[in-house]
This record gives structure tokens, C-alpha cells and sequence, in this order.
């Protein structure tokens, strides 16, 4: 069954991009398709285009760049404040561990005499 | 610039503040460029720029050096802009598409391009605009930044094979509508040439 130009018509725009190899049905196709061949330097020539728009830049409004940093000044002064108070919460909740285990102790060293002043008494 | 650039992500990664502005100020022009390009809107670009840097610094302690840095940025910015435009397509109800018209921001012009380039680009470039969203976003990603389809996809939260056919598609519109906008040029060549003859 010969090849159409509609059977070959997805793979033009690979093709124009050298991404995908033409099998041989295709080639013989193309080889003899003055259309097909229109589509491929049509195709090549919007890679062509769209190649070139890299090294093309866009200027943005002045305000842009001051926008960024000022946002990320804010992220990290933000973070800053995060680790600070991280670092306060967990003095804290040290310092109440340290402080809960103080009365546990001194309240076992507490049970302890007063059990041994009962005995002695007893 | 290639070395300047690593030289300042690994002091940014080490806590320097400075040395991420400089990153900034190093490549947010081409940030900006590309999210102009996906948008298609220059206040929604800046808007989307700003996000892509605020990400790029809550996670570049995660930024193995793997690709430049560039490149990283432009996934971001691709992410960034993609969540950007569902959440306008979600609030306006609906379908981003051939309506993105707008005077385009000024351009820096390579000096020796050809006038012929010249008017191809600037039909690109209405074809481009003219492109639904979903499309504009892949080929922009694929052809004009090189993006792998692998990378894409995964940016854009879509399945490797669907980037494929909107690449296809994306490419086949392009096709159809700079031979569409060459048509009337050709037609007037064509019948200057009559009138002369």
C-alpha cells in the first residue's frame, strides 16, 4: 500500500527537526512529494524562528528586580524570625524539661527523707 | 559566567544572602523572557517571575548542580506559570486561548538579523501569542528552550506522550499560521508583479 501524504504528515515536524529518521517508505515519499517537501521547509523554518527566539530577550519594567529581592529580603527575614523563635521554643521547652525533672527529683529526694524520718520515728 | 554562576549558588547555598541576589540579578531577565512568552501577559509574567524566585529560594538547598542553574530556573518558571495560568483559567471559568493580544514588551534584536528573519519572527511570535496556553507552554519549553520532553512533562504535570502530541499540534498551528499571515504579503508581491508587467 503506498504511502499518503496524510500518513506521513504527523512526522513532518519531528522530521524538520531531525528528531526522527524518515523510514524508507517515507523517504521514497517525500523524495517524490512536492507538498510534503513545502511542509518540511515550512516546519523548518518555524524551528528556525523558534530557535532564534533564545538568544532574544525581553526587556521587563524597571520595578521588577527591586520586586524580587525586596520579596525574597522579606522570605528571609521571615525565615530568620522562624529559626529565632524555633531556637527560643526549644530553650524553653528545654528549660521545662529541666525544670519538671528538678521537681520530680527534688520531690522523690523529699518522699525519700520523709519516709526514712517516719521509719527512724517509728 | 558559567563558573560565576556555580561560584554564586554554592555561597547562596551556604547561607549568603547576597550571593542569591546576584543569582537574581544574574538571570531574571531570561526568567522573565520565558514567562512573558508562556503568559503572554507582562504583569502576569512579573507576577509569575516573583513566585518562581521565592520557590527557587525556599529550595535551593534541594538544587544538586545537576543542570545549570539557568535551566533550573526555567522549570520553576515553566511550574510556576502553569500554576499560575490554571488557577486564571479556574477563576475566569474559562479556556485561555486566542485572545492574548497586547503590545509586545520592548525587544532586544540581534544588530545583523535579516529583514526577512526579522518579519518571520515577528509572525512567529503573533502565532505564538495566538496559541491556546497548553501548547504555547510545550513548544515553547521544547524549541525554543531546548527542554527535554522528560523534564517538561514532568513540570507541567502531564504525561510524556501527551507533550508529545501538543508539541505536534503546537508545531502544526505555528505551520499553518505563518504560511496563513505569508499568504497576503505573497498575494500583493504577487500582484505588484502583474501591475509591472
Amino acid at each position: 500500500m503506498p504511502v499518503r501524504c496524510e500518513d506521513v504528515a504527523p512526522v513532518l515536524g519531528d522530521a524538520a527537526s531531525g528528531a526522527v529518521p524518515f523510514d524508507a517508505a517515507t523517504r521514497l515519499h517525500i523524495e517524490h512529494c512536492l507538498r510534503c517537501q513545502a511542509e518540511i521547509v515550512q516546519y523548518r523554518r518555524v524551528l528556525r524562528g523558534l530557535r532564534a527566539m533564545r538568544t532574544q530577550v525581553l526587556e521587563p519594567a524597571p520595578g521588577l528586580l527591586p520586586g524580587i529581592l525586596a520579596t525574597i529580603e522579606e522570605a528571609g527575614e521571615r525565615r530568620a524570625l522562624r529559626e529565632l523563635i524555633d531556637g527560643r521554643r526549644a530553650a524553653y521547652v528545654g528549660g521545662l524539661a529541666a525544670a519538671t525533672a528538678a521537681g520530680v527529683g527534688g520531690a522523690i529526694v523529699l518522699a525519700t527523707r520523709t519516709r526514712r524520718a517516719h521509719r527512724l520515728a517509728g | 559566567m558559567r563558573h560565576d554562576l556555580e561560584a554564586l549558588v554554592a555561597a547562596a547555598q551556604a547561607g549568603d544572602r547576597s550571593a542569591f541576589d546576584d543569582l537574581v540579578r544574574a538571570t531574571y531577565i531570561d526568567s522573565y523572557t520565558l514567562a512573558y512568552r508562556l503568559t503572554g501577559d507582562e504583569d502576569d509574567a512579573r507576577d509569575v517571575v516573583q513566585e518562581a524566585y521565592l520557590r527557587a529560594y525556599r529550595g535551593l538547598k534541594r538544587f544538586r548542580g545537576d543542570a545549570q542553574f539557568s535551566t533550573w530556573m526555567y522549570r520553576i518558571t515553566a511550574n510556576c506559570a502553569t500554576t499560575f495560568l490554571g488557577k486564571r483559567t479556574k477563576n475566569r471559568h474559562d479556556e485561555l486561548t486566542d485572545d492574548l493580544v497586547g503590545d509586545e514588551p520592548a525587544l532586544t534584536v540581534d544588530p545583523e538579523a535579516s529583514v526577512d528573519a526579522a518579519a518571520t519572527r515577528d509572525r512567529l511570535q503573533q502565532a505564538l501569542r495566538r496559541l491556546p496556553p497548553r501548547l504555547r507552554a510545550v513548544v515553547v519549553l521544547r524549541d525554543v528552550y531546548d527542554l527535554p520532553h522528560e523534564s517538561i512533562a514532568s513540570e507541567l504535570g502531564i504525561s510524556e506522550s501527551a507533550a508529545k502530541v501538543r508539541l505536534h499540534r503546537a508545531r502544526r498551528k505555528l505551520r499553518a499560521d505563518l504560511v496563513t499571515m505569508r499568504e497576503p504579503d505573497e498575494h500583493e508581491e504577487g500582484s505588484a508583479d502583474a501591475r509591472a508587467v
